[in-house]
């Protein structure tokens, strides 16, 4: 079991208030991302569910346990930093073993605990290394090792893959999500990546300035942003908003549109534009195109996609496809 | 880049470091050469550097007039038992100000370190007759209590420095493995911070071997270390000065031997945390 249930959680570092008020559920065996940019409070809240930080206010719930004063050892969760975090006196082994030999486990237990740790990871060969011995990814795949022996109610990572390479972090997401699959142990899950909250989470938490600005599946957020923070947030590259004349067309504050829903012609569409900067990823051209009166867009177009720096265009967006936000930012449906 | 110097400059340099090593090492050098002297030689005029006549005599004498041994024992338990005490101390006490850091943290460290700027001399004669009441006076406890007193705030100092430069995830780490302050000073900072640990143990107890005005005000016979030792043979016959050499360069050895051999240690212990 692993229900995690936060009730009116506020942090304050004296005067500030880095979390003001938060509610949220977490169902057991769900994997569930904070996502945000740096600083809107994704690490503290995650922090405070460790037991690592004190909350200033309100209740932390642990399969219906108030965990809110237990000390981090005692709330049975296990936390991957970012970085890695891993003892560096003491070999693989050891360092796998560790959480085991402070519950006070028989060594035999412990040992085929972590041999056991060791071959669901591929760490088997490396456990009398030290971790100055290993590469990033193989580090990383430790303090999992360490993380998973306890047998957890709950694991928190904490950007777990932001000192790994490109290729490297894809690989190491792949084998999360596998883990998630084989132990359906509740998961969170905190990244400022969109990309690894969109590709990993059952939900995910969009965080901004300590408050949670919309709680949802990946495809829900993307789909239906409850405001211009989300709608800019999620998706990459991201939504193109339009304000004024255009955006009152539409009865909105604001409209947005997606670079993946804007149809690219060169000789009819809604509206005119001339190409600037295009990003050629192969696959994918990111193109801008300035449109007068409403400023520049950002268009996904095919990788074959011929036009050229100055070429006029015209950008139509797909149907149904706009959303639209009041002066608030809110979306309006 | 690194800086480029010319052969004659290079040469020029190194024959000015050699100039200025020997001056500050040639007190150390006059007081070896005399501990061979006679002790006519010794107090010749003008002074002689080499003498004619090489003795052993001084060490032979030095050794059978005085109990030696009994004072370098002395010396072994007072300077590391000064260092172990203040560090037993003085890692928890690191720990908090280098982990659990509050608003004064900063102010109790410069206090801390003011106590020692304070002349020794000013508590001399209340630590004396504090001592001689509580039945500390020449004797090993006292004196290991004492030293570790005044080696104190430095032990808390360099372990500060050292426990600093430990990422803070990892005792958070080991708090989510289960592991109680205890278990997290024992099994991750300690062994974390063995080099700096044992440069601050070196550094203490060279410190606490080589301290005079204590050893010497609180002592007489059977607590005396190898300062006493020394200064037993500056009085009251008068002045022997090929003496008072040997028995110094037997008193210093030991602790030269010590320091030879660990400087790789001290140097990288005290420049600990210089250079990221």
């Amino acid at each position: 079991m692993g229900k995690i249930t936060l009730r009116n959680v506020a942090k304050r570092f004296g005067e500030v208030a880095v979390i003001p008020d938060i509610n949220l559920d977490i169902e057991d065996g769900e994997f569930v991302v904070f996502v945000g940019p740096s600083g809107c409070g994704k690490s503290t809240l995650l922090r405070l569910i460790a037991g690592l930080e004190d909350v200033s206010d309100g209740t932390i719930e642990i399969d219906g346990v108030n965990a809110t004063d237990l000390p981090p050892a005692k709330r049975g969760l296990a936390m991957v930093f970012q970085s890695y975090a891993l003892y560096p006196h003491m070999t693989v082994r050891k360092n796998i073993a560790f959480p085991l030999k402070m519950a006070g486990l028989d060594p035999a237990e412990i040992e085929r605990k972590v041999d056991g740790a060791a071959k669901v990871l591929n760490l088997s060969n490396y456990l009398e290394r030290r971790p100055g011995q290993l590469s990033g990814g193989q580090r990383q795949r430790v303090a999992i090792g360490r993380a998973i022996v306890r047998e957890p109610k709950a694991f928190l990572f904490d950007e777990p893959l932001s000192n790994l390479d490109a290729a490297l972090r894809v690989n190491m997401r792949i084998e999360i999500s596998e883990l998630h699959q084989t132990l359906k142990t509740t998961m969170i899950y905190v990244t400022h990546d969109q990309v690894e909250a969109m590709t990993m989470a059952d939900k995910i938490v969009v965080l901004n300035a300590g408050r949670i600005e919309q709680v949802g599946s990946p495809l829900e957020l993307y789909r239906r942003p409850a405001n211009l923070f989300v709608a800019g947030f999620i998706g990459s590259p991201k939504m193109n908003f339009i304000e004024g004349s255009e955006a009152k067309l539409h009865n909105a504050a604001t409209i947005g549109i997606r670079p993946e829903h804007i149809d690219l012609s060169t000789s009819a569409g809604t509206w005119k534009g001339t190409v600037g900067m295009s990003e050629h990823l192969g696959s994918d051209t990111f193109m801008r195109v300035t449109v007068e009166g409403l400023g520049m867009l950002t268009v996904r177009a095919s990788g074959e996609v011929s036009v050229q720096q100055g070429d006029t265009v015209w950008l139509t967006p797909q149907d149904g496809k706009l959303h639209h936000f009041d002066a608030n930012g809110k979306s309006l449906a | 880049m690194a800086r480029a110097l010319s052969p004659r400059r290079r040469l020029l340099t190194t024959i000015a470091a050699w100039f200025v090593a020997l001056l500050i090492f040639f007190p150390v050098l006059w007081m070896l050469i005399t501990s061979f002297k006679t002790e006519a030689s010794a107090v010749a005029s003008p002074p002689e550097l080499f003498s004619a006549d090489w003795t052993f005599e001084n060490y032979t004498e030095v050794w059978a007039r005085s109990d030696y041994p009994r004072f370098f024992w002395n010396s072994v338990v007072i300077s590391i038992g000064s260092t172990l005490l203040g560090l037993a101390i003085a890692i928890p006490a690191a720990w908090s100000m280098a982990f659990v850091p509050t608003k004064r943290t900063k102010d109790l460290l410069m206090w801390m370190l003011s106590t020692k700027m304070m002349p020794a001399v000013a508590v001399m004669i209340p630590l004396y007759l504090v001592f001689q009441r509580v039945g500390l006076f020449d004797t090993k406890i006292g004196l290991v209590l004492a030293l570790m007193l005044m080696n104190l705030p430095i032990i808390v100092w360099m372990l500060y420095t050292y426990f600093r430069e430990i990422p803070g995830e990892i005792l958070e780490a080991a708090r989510m493995d289960g592991a109680s302050l205890w278990n997290e000073i024992v099994y991750v900072l300690t062994p974390m911070a063995v080099p700096g640990i044992a440069s601050t143990l070196l550094l203490n107890v060279i410190l606490a071997w080589n301290e005079a005005f204590w050893t010497i005000t609180l002592t007489t016979t059977k607590a005396a270390p190898l300062s006493a030792f020394i200064a037993s043979f500056s009085a009251p016959q008068g002045l022997f000065y090929a003496k008072l050499s040997a028995a110094s360069t037997m008193a210093i050895a030991p602790i030269l031997i010590l320091g030879w051999f660990s400087q790789k240690q001290l140097v990288r212990g005290l420049t600990f945390g210089a250079v990221k």
